[in-house]
């Protein structure tokens, strides 16, 4: 049994390798299964958009020439602007730049975010300030006294 | 040099840490044959972290709120990935983690660890004791459940029967004078913020306590060490004992994760100031025997409202109980017969209670 005498300083390291490697994977194996389910927890579940593709976002008789309005479109808001000539504009209401909610400034006759002085003009291009894509825009059409707004269609 | 050796160095030099990983070295825990009544306090701590981490967890989803508290626990155990398991293993940990706190207290008394120089450590364990009891009754209300609301509803009632104090009390942890969800938010507060944050600060200390002091050897071989010094046996703290600690915190990690996935825990149905309490109602299983205590004390006795009695005579016991340590001397010799008795009457009364309260209609 004992001819390994002489040999027993290099299998003593071997055995405490082997040992050590499988204490170590052990305790490993054991965080990657805790880890596993944890990160999965933390994402969120997917919320439903509750959007569509249309949603009344005022009435006629409530818009006024030169003005503008928030509504709701999905979850995320969009600015529906009446022009001083009376059409009517669209828009997503989150700003490119850092996704502040922008607004109409009948003073100035262009959407403005207060957050760091953005500018668009009405059919949301960028103008001024640090925006640097336009502001996407939406179809708009009357409903008998329902203002509708669509997301555009592809082409 | 590699980065980990660089990183050392640069901290050890400035904080010294080999005079901690010196004492670390040096530290040794004596061995004899109840030294496994010792692993319950490490798993008490492990139950903790596992509390500290899942209940950090929950609050990504929970909302506390008479109207979304239940739907948000229905929430996390339908819709979050792995939420179920998550929220069970809180429920498991927390019944485990008391059972342990229990079973350490105990194997304490029995191996007379308390007595001087031990005395902070005993009292501050006791006061743990009484916090982590709060967390249950607090968590317990967190899902907004009917078993919940009756529950919080009796216990701020007994609150509430304490003379003088008890109607101010019961005012504060209800949030006015009925159980609402102002009662929900306050507890919510207390759960999440108000106990971690005592709780953590006397684990330090505890802690800090058991490691400056050693851990105690009974006095029976306290003896037979002094009469045959040669017989004194002792491990190193690291890495002996840290490994058969680990072992013990993978035994419960085993069982926790199979009752938490097994038996998941259940949500029940959501609290309605108006409907009766069902039938079969009852505590969670550690307050059972201080229920069932109650309701043997009859209406009156003498001219003292039954009810009054029972609590105050409950927390007259609590309170001498933490003082255990300043009944006894603090030699080997000293032991005092009748606290062995006390503490054997009282590990079976609580047992026998806790069994009578749940057969008992």
């Amino acid at each position: 049994m004992c001819q390994c005498a002489e040999k027993q300083p290099h299998d003593e390291t071997t055995r405490r390798r082997v040992m050590e490697a499988f204490l170590g994977g052990g305790i490993l194996a054991t965080l990657a299964s805790f880890l596993y389910p944890v990160i999965r927890f933390m994402i969120p579940p997917p919320v439903a958009d509750l959007g569509g593709s249309e949603v009344v976002a005022a009435k006629a008789a409530d818009m006024k020439p030169n003005s503008g309005k928030i509504f709701r479109f999905g979850s995320r808001p969009g600015l529906l602007i009446m022009t001083a000539d009376g059409t009517y504009k669209a828009l997503s209401a989150t700003c490119t730049h850092l996704g502040c909610t922008v607004q109409y400034r009948p003073d100035m006759h262009e959407v403005w975010c207060a957050c760091h002085n953005g500018t668009y003009d009405v059919n949301g291009r960028n103008i001024s300030g640090p925006p640097p894509r336009p502001l996407d825009a939406y179809d708009v059409h009357l409903r008998g006294d329902d203002i509708v707004v669509s997301r555009k269609q592809e082409g | 040099m590699s980065v980990f050796t660089a990183i050392y160095r640069w901290i050890d030099d400035r904080l010294h840490l080999d005079d901690i990983l010196e004492f670390l070295r040096h530290k040794v825990v004596p061995i004899h044959s109840l030294s496994y009544w010792y692993f319950f306090g490490g798993m008490t701590l492990l139950l903790f972290i596992i509390q500290v981490i899942t209940g950090i967890l929950l609050l990504l989803y929970y909302h506390a709120g008479a109207s979304e508290a239940f739907e948000s626990v229905q929430y996390i155990m339908t819709q979050v990935q792995f939420g179920w398991l998550i929220r069970s293993i809180h429920s498991w940990s927390a019944n485990l983690m008391i059972l342990t706190a229990f079973a350490h207290m105990f194997s304490v008394v029995f191996l007379k660890a308390y007595r001087k120089p031990r005395e902070m450590t005993w009292v501050s364990g006791m006061l743990l004791l009484f916090l982590v009891m709060g967390f249950g009754f607090s968590g317990y209300l967190l899902p907004w459940n009917t078993l919940a609301f009756f529950a919080t509803k009796v216990g701020t009632e007994m609150a509430g029967q304490v003379p003088i104090v008890g109607h101010p009390l019961m005012v504060f942890l209800r949030g006015g004078d009925e159980v609402t969800g102002a009662t929900l938010t306050r507890f919510f507060g207390f759960h999440v913020a108000v106990l971690p944050g005592i709780v953590t600060v006397l684990i330090a200390i505890h802690l800090f306590l058991v490691l400056r002091q050693g851990m105690s050897v009974p006095p029976k071989v306290e003896l037979e060490w002094e009469a045959h010094p040669e017989s004194r046996k002792e491990m190193r703290f690291f890495p002996n004992f840290a490994l058969r600690e680990t072992m013990a915190w993978y035994v419960v990690i085993g069982i926790l994760g199979a009752l938490a996935a097994i038996f998941p825990w259940n949500l029940g149905v959501k609290a309605d100031p108006f409907i009766s309490a069902p039938a079969g109602i009852k505590p969670e299983w550690y307050f059972l025997f201080m229920f069932q205590t109650l309701k043997l004390i009859p209406s009156k006795v003498w001219f003292i409202d039954g009810e009054v009695l029972g609590i105050l005579g409950c927390s007259l016991v609590a309170l001498l109980w933490t003082l255990l340590p300043f009944f006894e001397g603090d030699k080997p010799s000293n032991t005092k017969r009748w606290i062995t008795g006390v503490s054997i009457f009282a590990l079976f009364y609580m047992i026998g209670m806790t069994i009578y309260g749940y057969l008992a209609k």
